[in-house]
Parts: C-alpha cells; sequence; structure tokens
C-alpha cells in the first residue's frame, strides 16, 4: 500500500504540556485507518493535526513534519484552506448548517467560486449518493438540515465533506453521538469511501476500529505504543499494553 | 494496571473449573474402562457407558457459557483465545470420554470369554494417555508452553507400544486363527487408545495456541 500521511518525529506542545511524543507514523492511502487509545492520550490531537485545526488552539508548538503527498503541510508555502478542502472532516456531533439540505451541501463548492447551477446540482446529487444519503432526501432537498434525524444529519455532514473532493477524511469520533443503526451505516459508508479516500478514524469504540479499521493504532500517554494491521492488533497485539487496554483490563 | 472486569474474569475461572471437571473425568474413565477389560467386567463396563452423559453434559455447559462470554463481553486477543480454546478442548475430552466407551463396548462384546493372553501393553499405553491427559489440563490451567510439549513427547511412546501391540497380536492370530476375533477386538483397543493420545496432544497445542496466537502441530 502507498503511503499517503508520512509523520515523522511529531512533538506537539499545548504551552507546557507535551501532548503528543516522538510520533512516527506513515499512513497508507485508500485505507481506513484508526486512532485507538484512552481518554487524553493524544490520538484526536493527532488527528487535528492532520488539517492544522491544533492552529486555532493558542499555545500549541509543533516540532518534526507532517507530509501529505510528500509536501510538508506545516510549511510556509501551505495554504491552509487549500490543505483543508483536501482533508475534511466529520465530528463527534454531527454540525450542519442552518441552511437547506441543498445549501449545506453546495456550501463548500460556492466558496470554492463554483456558481454553475447545474455543476452545483451534480455536485449536491453525487455527495449525497456517496454517502448514502440521496434515496433519504432527493424530494426534500429545500428542507433544513436540522429536519433530518441525527444519523442522517451526520452522513449529511461527510457528504459536505465530499462536495469539495477532499483526499482524505477525518472522522473524530464521528459516531458516538449516534444510535447503534446509524453507527453501522457510517461504519459501512466509511468501507464504501475507502476505494475512493483515505480515512483516518478516532475511536472510543475499540469494536468499531476492530470491525472497519484496515491499520489500528494504539497510543498512550502521547505515545504510538503499537501500530498494525488491525487483524492482528485485536487478534494477537505485540505489547502487552494494546493487549490490556483492547481486552478491557486498564485504568 | 487496575482489572476493571470482575464480571468476565468470573466466567473465565468458571469456564476453567469446566475443563478441569471434564478432564479429572476423562483421566478417571480411560483408567477405568481398562481396569473392566482386564477383568473382562461386563457391569462395570456398562456403568461407564452410563456415566459419559454427564461428560457430554459438561461440554454443552462449556458451549453455552462460552458463547454467553463472547456475546456479553466481546472479548479480544487472548481473552477471546481463551473461549475458542475452552470450545476445542472440550470437544477433544468428548471425544476422549467417548473412545473410553468405546473400549467398554469391547468389554461387553467379550462377555463371557477368557483372554488370549495377559494384556501388558495396554494398560501401560492407558497409564500414559492418563498422565498426558492430567499434564494436557495442567498445562491450560497454569498456561505452561513447555508442559504441554513434554506432554506432547509421550505420544511417541503411545505410538510405540500401539505398533508393538498390533505385531504381537498379528503373531497370535496366524499361529491360532480362532482368536482372531478377540484380537482384533483388543487392536481396536490399542486403537482407541493411540487416538485418546492424539487428542491429548490437541489439548497441548490449543495450549499453545492460547499462549502464543500460532498454531503448532505437537504431532510432527
Amino acid at each position: 500500500m502507498q503511503t499517503l500521511i508520512e509523520i515523522n518525529k511529531l512533538n506537539l506542545f499545548y504551552t507546557a504540556f507535551h501532548a503528543l511524543k516522538n510520533v512516527s507514523l506513515k499512513i497508507p492511502e485508500k485505507a481506513i485507518t484508526a486512532f485507538i487509545g484512552p481518554s487524553g492520550c493524544g490520538k484526536s490531537t493527532l488527528l487535528r493535526t492532520l488539517n492544522r485545526m491544533n492552529d486555532m488552539i493558542p499555545g500549541t508548538r509543533i516540532e518534526g513534519t507532517i507530509a501529505i503527498g510528500g509536501t510538508d503541510i506545516y510549511s510556509n508555502e501551505v495554504d491552509v484552506e487549500t490543505l483543508r478542502k483536501k482533508v475534511g472532516m466529520v465530528f463527534q456531533q454531527p454540525n450542519p448548517f442552518p441552511k437547506s439540505i441543498y445549501d449545506n451541501i453546495a456550501y463548500g463548492p460556492r466558496l470554492h467560486g463554483i456558481r454553475n447551477r447545474q455543476q452545483l446540482d451534480e455536485i449536491v446529487e453525487n455527495s449525497l449518493r456517496a454517502s448514502v444519503l440521496w434515496d433519504e432526501v432527493k424530494d426534500h432537498l429545500k428542507r433544513s438540515a436540522f429536519s433530518l434525524s441525527g444519523g442522517q444529519q451526520q452522513r449529511l455532514c461527510i457528504a459536505r465533506a465530499l462536495a469539495v473532493n477532499p483526499d482524505i477524511l477525518l472522522m473524530d469520533e464521528a459516531t458516538s453521538a449516534l444510535d447503534p443503526i446509524s453507527t453501522l451505516k457510517i461504519e459501512e459508508l466509511a468501507q464504501e469511501l475507502k476505494d475512493r479516500y483515505t480515512i483516518v478514524m478516532v475511536t472510543h469504540n475499540m469494536h468499531q476500529a476492530a470491525r472497519v479499521s484496515n491499520q489500528t493504532v494504539f497510543f498512550l500517554n502521547g505515545e504510538v505504543v503499537e501500530y498494525a494491521d488491525t487483524e492482528k492488533l485485536f487478534s494477537n497485539p505485540s505489547d502487552q499494553r494494546t493487549e490490556d487496554y483492547i481486552s478491557g483490563r486498564f485504568g | 494496571m487496575m482489572t476493571t472486569r470482575k464480571e468476565f474474569d468470573l466466567g473465565l475461572d468458571e469456564l476453567k473449573a469446566l475443563i478441569v471437571e471434564m478432564g479429572q473425568r476423562v483421566e478417571k474413565a480411560v483408567g477405568e474402562s481398562m481396569s473392566a477389560l482386564l477383568n473382562v467386567d461386563v457391569a462395570e463396563a456398562r456403568r461407564l457407558i452410563a456415566e459419559d452423559k454427564e461428560l457430554n453434559a459438561l461440554e454443552e455447559q462449556i458451549s453455552e457459557l462460552g458463547a454467553t462470554l463472547i456475546a456479553r463481553q466481546q472479548p479480544v486477543a487472548k481473552d477471546l483465545r481463551r473461549i475458542l480454546v475452552a470450545f476445542k478442548i472440550a470437544s477433544d475430552l468428548e471425544r476422549m470420554g467417548d473412545l473410553s466407551v468405546d473400549i467398554a463396548k469391547a468389554v461387553i462384546r467379550l462377555e463371557g470369554q477368557t483372554l488370549i493372553k495377559p494384556l501388558i501393553d495396554l494398560p501401560r499405553m492407558a497409564e500414559i494417555v492418563k498422565t498426558m491427559t492430567y499434564e494436557s489440563i495442567q498445562s491450560f490451567v497454569l498456561e505452561d508452553v513447555e508442559l504441554a510439549h513434554k506432554m506432547a513427547k509421550d505420544d511417541d511412546l503411545v505410538d510405540a507400544l500401539y505398533s508393538q501391540i498390533i505385531r504381537e497380536l498379528f503373531a497370535i492370530m496366524m499361529e491360532n486363527p480362532t482368536t482372531i476375533s478377540q484380537a482384533n477386538l483388543l487392536s481396536f483397543v490399542g486403537r482407541y487408545i493411540e487416538r485418546f493420545a492424539d487428542h491429548a496432544t490437541n489439548i497441548g497445542e490449543s495450549v499453545v495456541y492460547l499462549v502464543t496466537g500460532t498454531r503448532p502441530d505437537l504431532n510432527s
């Protein structure tokens, strides 16, 4: 598998707190990589460095490099808006805009200068199809996004991220606020999307990582303890700390 | 580090206790079926056949408990292997119980007959497989890979004794064809014990898999 994201000796500090310690990882393209670990282990922090969401947190300092497709995303030449177009993100709570379903999806493309109605229609339909929401909403595209259920809203947010044609989709606990059925739908969707996108997900639900991901990274206290194929990590981990954590015998 | 899975650990302990109980019964049954053979004690053979039902019930109990633990506790890695291995060991033990029943059935077919020869090597085989059974269960309880390997080596002794018995019975049959029916029966008994030892070896393999996550072949 081709590496898309290469993290090299990454250290991250929130003022005095050393949140990520010497993290080096190669994340392959067109696969699902899951980050797991107890609260405060640094998994979400690392996810947010991938589209520079931590830039907004004052006192954050980074050492080391993160290259996506060979480009260091923290170099001065990189435009953060362009980066975030390429690296979309879905959060724990669905966060649709207070607009219609259609306008939620068209928002990004419009921001990037697409005005042609027909072209926008196409993007909206393709994105909603890709997030497996189209059949449920195609007759009510003008309705408010808030009229959708939580699970549908989350799929809308995924469609919104896909509308600007990203390479990478980051999912930060994207199903933890959803019921089991909606969760399974998002998991299935992730499986379908990985043929076209590189997905990195943070999850507290270990069984979700076991079910959907190709690789799993286990973090503890800001360090990578183990990075392996998901099958290996959940059946025969190399590190006792991984075994303890995935067996629920930890903390 | 703190253990946070009391309920699950209790279930695993119970599973282990059931395996130990099956192991003890199997060990006892093979010894008793051999005594029944030596004495051509048909009543004892019938009792042993009836007793096997309890062993089957234990295997079912293990299946049910293991399934419940998987469904409710969703174990992974070694915890999952503990349950998978319990299923496998219980099934090996159940087969070992059946082989003791087969010996007991041979005893019933010998009813009223005098043995064509004094039985020396068959009881010897039975002694070895009793020890193998004990050690295989012990290696499971202690998760002791070394003991599992040591136990599996005894399988070679059992195989050697079995070949010897077959050769000897052949000679007797050729000398006196009227012994064929009983000699045949006795060679079957040898075969049952030889199979019994293979199942004990399987248990050893399960233990290695439990501890290391890799599947060895202790038969080779």
